[in-house]
């Protein structure tokens, strides 16, 4: 184990592409992946964990980037909205977000799609309830929640049932 | 909004951690799942000189169910536990109150151990461990204790570990089967802290209770057992004069304050109300 120090070199890969710097231990993800890297799709509202504008995945599963170190994301994997645009679960709900008017200031929108792309991708088509519950992490400031359930359950279903959907 | 300066250590052995303890004593502090201490520390709340991190301990991790015991491992995540068949089986107080902690996202990261040894009075894992008896294991350099989640939760955020140690696991005796458990809460959103709680266990038989436990959550600087109220019911049939006994006797076993949400006499009534409610459900 190294002694504690302040600043680290970390190694990891973002979207799909290895990054090394080095960095002070006490900025945290999402600052590294805004300011040091320039996904600024990661959006910063309230850094205490309450808002969810800043969730990404780390090594797969969804986390708020301003609860992680960066440090403590050497050697993962991390998914910003801005690497997410090749899965299918994203395609399905680009479309459904613009079709129901889900996207109102935007500023919730990525993370909102980064969460539902894992509820998306779950195969079994939740009910509203499921998906209130598993965006209950999100606040929309525009309190645009209607149109984004709406939204959710149409690319749920879209993926539960392909082809039977256009959208 | 961003953490103050600090020094960062990231363990690779439970030995590693301990060493970065003693060598810091009252200066370190242990970071687990982080989705607590990083909002305090972003605040400026906690503001510890070095963070030893035990994420990479996956000795610390998992869940087993063996000789009638449950064992949870410190850093066991909270979706893990929300998941396990082991802990629906062998714990289900705790399978209840699993889905009111946190959303997703916190889910993936926050830890059982670390919710245990942050021990925020309105968190749910603290009130079931306190209600089903945990029992919690502590490890230092001079070795492992256990202390019963009755002597774990001292005061606001004060816990029994010491300065060296750390929270390794915490073992459960696993339901037999007779149990009946059951679990409310009152928040503002789904997924947030509580306003307040209640976890109630006990065993039925032909419609007497007993062995009966009860703790509540957000009402006092420490999750409450509820001793007063259980004897109320213990031996007992759940009938409705039975139930408002273990209210009023409930009075006398919790302590909140007021805060910046509500009086502490809203919060005593809510906490009343909500106990009558459980205990409904358990005798229907």
């Amino acid at each position: 184990m190294h002694e504690p120090a302040e600043t680290v070199t970390i190694d990891l890969t973002v979207n799909g592409e290895r990054v090394t710097r080095g960095v002070a231990v006490r900025q945290h993800l999402a600052d590294f992946l805004r300011g040091e890297l320039g996904f600024t799709g990661t959006h910063l509202g309230c850094e205490h964990g309450v808002c969810g504008a800043c969730t990404v995945n780390l090594d797969g599963r969804l986390v708020r980037s301003c609860l992680v170190l960066a440090v403590q994301a050497d050697g993962c994997a991390v998914e910003t909205i801005e690497g997410a645009g090749g899965r299918e679960a994203m395609r399905l709900l680009q479309a459904e977000f613009h079709k129901h008017n889900a996207a109102q200031c935007g500023f919730c929108t990525p993370a909102m799609l980064l969460t539902a792309a894992a509820l998306v991708e779950q195969q079994a088509v939740p009910s509203r309830e499921e998906i209130r519950g598993h965006l209950s992490g999100n606040l929309c400031r525009c309190t645009g929640y209607q149109a984004i359930v709406d939204a959710v359950e149409a690319a749920c279903v879209a993926h539960a049932a392909p082809g039977e959907s256009h959208s | 909004m961003k953490a103050p300066p600090f020094k960062y250590a990231r363990a690779e052995t439970l030995d590693d951690a301990l060493g970065v303890l003693v060598s810091h004593g009252d200066e370190a502090r242990v970071i687990a799942g982080g989705q607590s201490l990083m909002p305090m520390m972003n605040m400026r709340v906690a503001n510890p000189g070095v963070l030893v991190d035990i994420n990479r301990l996956d000795a610390l991790r998992g869940i087993s169910l063996s000789g009638g015991v449950l064992r949870i491992g410190a850093l066991t995540r909270h979706c893990e536990v929300l998941a396990s068949q082991d802990v629906a089986r062998a714990a289900p107080l705790l399978a209840l109150a699993m889905p009111h902690v946190a959303h997703v996202a916190i889910r993936n990261r926050g830890t059982f151990g670390g919710s245990l040894a942050l021990a925020d009075p309105a968190a749910e894992i603290p009130a079931v461990c306190l209600a089903l008896g945990a029992r919690l294991h502590l490890q230092s350099p001079r070795g492992t204790r256990i202390v019963p989640a009755g002597e774990f939760f001292i005061d606001l955020y004060m816990t029994a570990l010491e300065p060296d140690e750390i929270l390794v696991a915490a073992e459960i005796d696993a339901a037999e089967g007779a149990e009946r458990a059951a679990f409310d809460e009152m928040s503002r959103r789904h997924g947030d802290y509580a306003i307040v709680g209640t976890c109630v266990q006990a065993t039925v038989s032909e419609g007497v209770f007993a062995d009966v436990r009860i703790a509540q959550l957000g009402v006092g600087t420490t999750p409450k057992f509820a001793a007063r109220a259980a004897g109320a019911i213990e031996g007992r049939r759940l009938e409705s004069a039975t139930i408002k006994m273990a209210c009023d006797a409930l009075m006398d076993d919790i302590d909140p304050s007021d805060d910046l949400v509500m009086s502490a006499a809203t919060r005593r009534y809510l906490a009343g109300v909500q106990l009558g409610r459980v205990l409904a459900r358990l005798a229907a």
